[in-house]
C-alpha cells in the first residue's frame, strides 16, 4: 500500500471498520450484563427503586465532601480531563462538520482559541493523572497493563489533534491522518477495556440507586 | 481442581448477576474506594482497597460472562483461580471487611462494593475459607439457636431478673399480641437491661407485645459467612415464631446486622414475602413519638453524640429516626462529622467481631471513629446496635478515652413520664 493509498484508507474503510467494531463491541457488551438479569426483591419496599436509581444515576457525579478532602488531586484532575475531552471532541468546529456529515446533527462551535486552550489543560490533565497513577500506593498497587494502555490510547487523539491543529512536524495531510488513526485506535480499544465505563457507570449507579432507594436510602 | 474450589468457583458463578456485572465492567481503578474504607485508611495497606477484595470474583465474571474473557479461557490465555489465591483472600474478604458499605456510597462509578463482598463470601464459604470464628458462631446458631451459644432458660432465668427490677410481667409467647421482639444474644448476655427498657416504654406506650420462646434470636451467622442456605434457615425460625403466635409485626432489636438480615434479606433468602411487617425498634419508638403515645421527661445536659451502625443507617434507611428521638432527650446533641449514611463503621460488623484472628484489625480500624470522636468530645456516646457497642467499649478502653456508651432505647426508658 502506498502512502497516499494508506490516507484514503485511513480516512475511508479504517474508519468505518472501527465505527462498527465500536458499536457492535458496545453493543454486545452491554447486552452481556443486562442478560445476567437479577432477581425481584421479596422484601416490602421502603422506597422508591426507579426514583433511587434514577437519583444515583446524576447525584454520583458529585463527591461527597469528605471524599472530596481525601482525594482532592484525583477528582479534580479526572474531573479536568473529563471534561475537557467532551469539550473538544464535541465542541470543535470541524468535529461538528463531521458529525453533520455523518449524523446530521449541528450544533454551535467553540472558538478554535477556547479548543486550543482545553486541550493542552487536558493533555496536562492527563499527563498528571499518569503520575499520579505511577506514585500513588494505592493507585499504583491497583493498576494492570490496560490501565496504562487506556490511558496511551485517550492522550494520543489530542496529542495528534493538536499537532494537527498547530501543523507541527508533518504535512496538514499527514497530521489529520496520524490524529483519525489515533481516533480509531481508541475507538477498536474501547469495548474491550475499562473504557466501557463510560456507558456502564449509568447501568452500575442504576443498580446501586436503586437498590438503596428501594431501602429509603439515598446513595 | 478440588472438589471444595469447584463448589466455590461455582457459587461464585450463581452469585454474579447483572448489578455485579455492571461494577465489574465500570471499575476505572481510581482508587477512591480506599479511602473511604477504615481498614485502608487506619492502616494504609493497599491491599485493604475495597475492590481488590474482589478479585478472584472479578476474574470469575470475566472468564466466565465475557465474550473476551472465555475466548483467552478457552485458548488458555487466562490465569485461572486457584485454591491457594482464595486461601489468600480469606482475610481481605471476611477480617478486613465489615460490609459497612461505605465504599458504595463514595465510587464515582457506582459500585456497590459491598454487596458483592457479601456475594463473594457465598464462594469462599463454599470453597472451604471462612473463618474458624464464624464457622464456630454458624454452627452454634444452627444446633443451639444463637451464635453466643445462649439458650433459652438463659434468656428465661435474665427475664425473670428483669421481671424482679421492672415490677413488671413479660410477655413470653403470647399468642395474638402485635408485636414479637427479638433479642440479639449480646443483648440477653451483656446488655439485658435492653429488654427491661423495652418493657416500660411498651407498658406505658400501651403496646401488645410478646417475645417468642421459639424464636428469639435476631442475629444471622449464615448471612455474616455467605451461607444462604443457612441464613434462609434462621429466618424461616423466626417467620416460623412468628406465624405460630399470629403476630403482626417482627420488631428487629438494636443490632445492625439482624435488621438488615430479618429486614432486607430475610423473604429472599425464603423465597417469598412476609405476611407480617418488621421494624427496627428505632422505627417502632419514632412512631410512638409522632402517635403522642411516647412521653418524656426532662434532658440529658451533658453532649451527646450519636453512632449510626451501618446496616441500620447506610444499609438500612433508618436515619432520622434516631435523631428525632435523641432530641427528645437530650439538650446538647451533636453529630459527628460523616454521619448518617455517610458515617464510620465501627470496625466490628459484618461477622468481625466473630472472628477472633481479626481482633488486632478491628481495633486498628476502630481509630477512625476515634478521630471523629476526637473531634466532638462527647460526654457519652449513644448507638443502637449491641455489636457496635461491644466494639466502641472495647476501643475506648484501649485508647484510654472515658466516654460511657449508651443504648438509645434505654437512655429513652430513663427518660419515660411517671404517671
Amino acid at each position: 500500500m502506498s502512502e497516499p493509498e494508506l490516507l484514503i484508507w485511513i480516512r475511508g474503510p479504517a474508519l468505518q471498520i472501527a465505527t462498527v467494531i465500536f458499536l457492535l463491541g458496545v453493543v454486545v457488551r452491554i447486552f452481556e450484563i443486562l442478560v445476567l438479569g437479577r432477581k425481584p426483591n421479596l422484601a416490602e419496599a421502603r422506597g422508591s427503586a426507579v426514583a433511587g436509581g434514577l437519583r444515583t444515576v446524576f447525584a454520583r457525579s458529585i463527591p461527597d465532601r469528605g471524599t472530596l478532602q481525601r482525594s482532592t488531586f484525583n477528582l479534580v484532575a479526572g474531573y479536568i480531563f473529563h471534561t475537557g475531552i467532551f469539550i473538544t471532541l464535541l465542541f470543535f468546529a470541524p468535529h461538528i462538520l463531521l458529525f453533520q456529515d455523518t449524523l446530521g446533527l449541528s450544533w454551535p462551535s467553540l472558538p478554535t482559541q477556547v479548543i486550543d486552550a482545553t486541550t493542552v489543560v487536558t493533555i496536562i490533565a492527563l499527563l498528571a493523572v499518569l503520575v499520579h497513577r505511577v506514585a500513588h500506593r494505592v493507585m499504583r498497587y491497583l493498576s494492570r497493563f490496560q490501565d496504562y494502555l487506556v490511558w496511551l490510547v485517550t492522550i494520543l487523539p489530542m496529542v495528534t489533534g493538536y499537532l494537527a491543529f498547530h501543523r507541527i512536524g508533518l504535512t496538514p495531510q499527514h497530521l489529520i491522518t496520524i490524529h483519525i488513526a489515533s481516533v480509531e485506535l481508541l475507538m477498536v480499544v474501547f469495548p474491550f477495556t475499562k473504557l466501557m465505563h463510560a456507558f456502564t457507570l449509568f447501568i452500575a449507579r442504576y443498580y446501586n440507586g436503586a437498590m438503596a432507594g428501594y431501602k429509603g436510602v439515598n446513595s | 481442581m478440588t472438589a471444595s474450589l469447584e463448589r466455590g468457583l461455582h457459587a461464585f458463578k450463581e452469585q454474579i448477576d447483572a448489578p455485579v456485572a455492571s461494577f465489574f465492567s465500570s471499575c476505572v481503578r481510581c482508587g477512591l474506594c480506599a479511602e473511604a474504607c477504615l481498614f485502608f485508611t487506619e492502616t494504609g495497606d493497599p491491599s485493604y482497597t475495597p475492590i481488590h477484595k474482589l478479585e478472584p470474583l472479578r476474574r470469575v465474571w470475566k472468564q466466565e460472562y465475557t465474550f473476551w474473557g472465555r475466548l483467552a479461557k478457552a485458548v488458555g490465555l487466562s490465569k485461572p483461580v486457584t485454591d491457594t489465591e482464595l486461601a489468600q483472600w480469606e482475610t481481605l474478604v471476611y477480617d478486613s471487611c465489615t460490609l459497612c458499605g461505605r465504599c458504595s456510597m463514595v465510587c464515582p462509578v457506582g459500585n456497590d462494593i459491598a454487596y458483592m463482598i457479601r456475594r463473594m463470601r457465598e464462594g469462599m464459604a463454599a470453597a472451604g475459607h471462612a473463618p474458624e470464628g464464624l464457622i464456630g458462631a454458624t454452627t452454634r446458631a444452627v444446633t443451639i439457636g444463637s451464635p453466643m451459644g445462649v439458650k433459652l432458660p438463659a434468656l428465661l432465668a435474665q427475664i425473670g431478673h428483669t421481671e424482679k427490677d421492672i415490677g413488671m410481667k413479660i410477655p413470653v409467647d403470647v399468642a395474638g399480641a402485635d408485636y414479637m421482639l427479638l433479642l440479639s444474644s449480646m443483648e440477653i448476655m451483656n446488655f439485658p437491661e435492653f429488654i427491661g427498657a423495652v418493657a416500660k416504654i411498651f407498658s406505658k406506650a400501651g403496646v401488645s407485645w410478646t417475645i417468642s420462646s421459639e424464636a428469639f434470636e435476631a442475629t444471622n451467622s449464615g448471612i455474616q459467612i455467605g451461607v444462604s442456605e443457612i441464613a434462609a434457615q434462621l429466618v424461616q425460625r423466626i417467620v416460623d415464631a412468628a406465624e405460630k403466635l399470629k403476630v403482626k409485626s417482627v420488631i428487629s432489636p438494636e443490632c445492625g446486622h439482624a435488621y438488615m438480615a430479618i429486614r432486607w434479606e430475610g423473604p429472599n433468602l425464603i423465597g417469598k414475602p412476609y405476611n407480617f411487617k418488621v421494624v427496627h425498634i428505632l422505627e417502632l419508638l419514632d412512631d410512638l413519638r409522632k402517635q403522642g403515645r411516647l412521653k418524656t421527661s426532662g434532658k440529658e445536659t451533658q453532649r451527646l453524640t450519636y453512632h449510626d451502625p451501618c446496616q441500620i443507617a447506610r444499609r438500612g434507611g433508618v436515619v432520622d429516626q434516631p435523631r428525632n428521638l435523641i432530641n427528645m432527650v437530650a439538650e446538647n446533641f451533636v453529630e459527628m462529622p460523616e454521619t448518617g449514611t455517610m458515617n464510620w463503621c465501627c470496625g466490628a460488623g459484618g461477622g468481625v467481631s466473630a472472628n477472633e484472628r481479626a481482633d488486632e484489625l478491628r481495633l486498628a480500624a476502630f481509630k477512625r471513629k476515634k478521630k471523629q470522636l476526637d473531634v466532638v468530645r462527647p460526654d457519652a456516646l449513644v448507638s443502637a446496635c449491641s455489636n457496635c457497642r461491644i466494639q466502641l467499649e472495647d476501643g475506648l478502653e484501649e485508647n484510654n478515652m472515658d466516654i460511657p456508651v449508651l443504648s438509645l432505647t434505654e437512655t429513652i426508658a430513663e427518660h419515660l413520664v411517671d404517671d
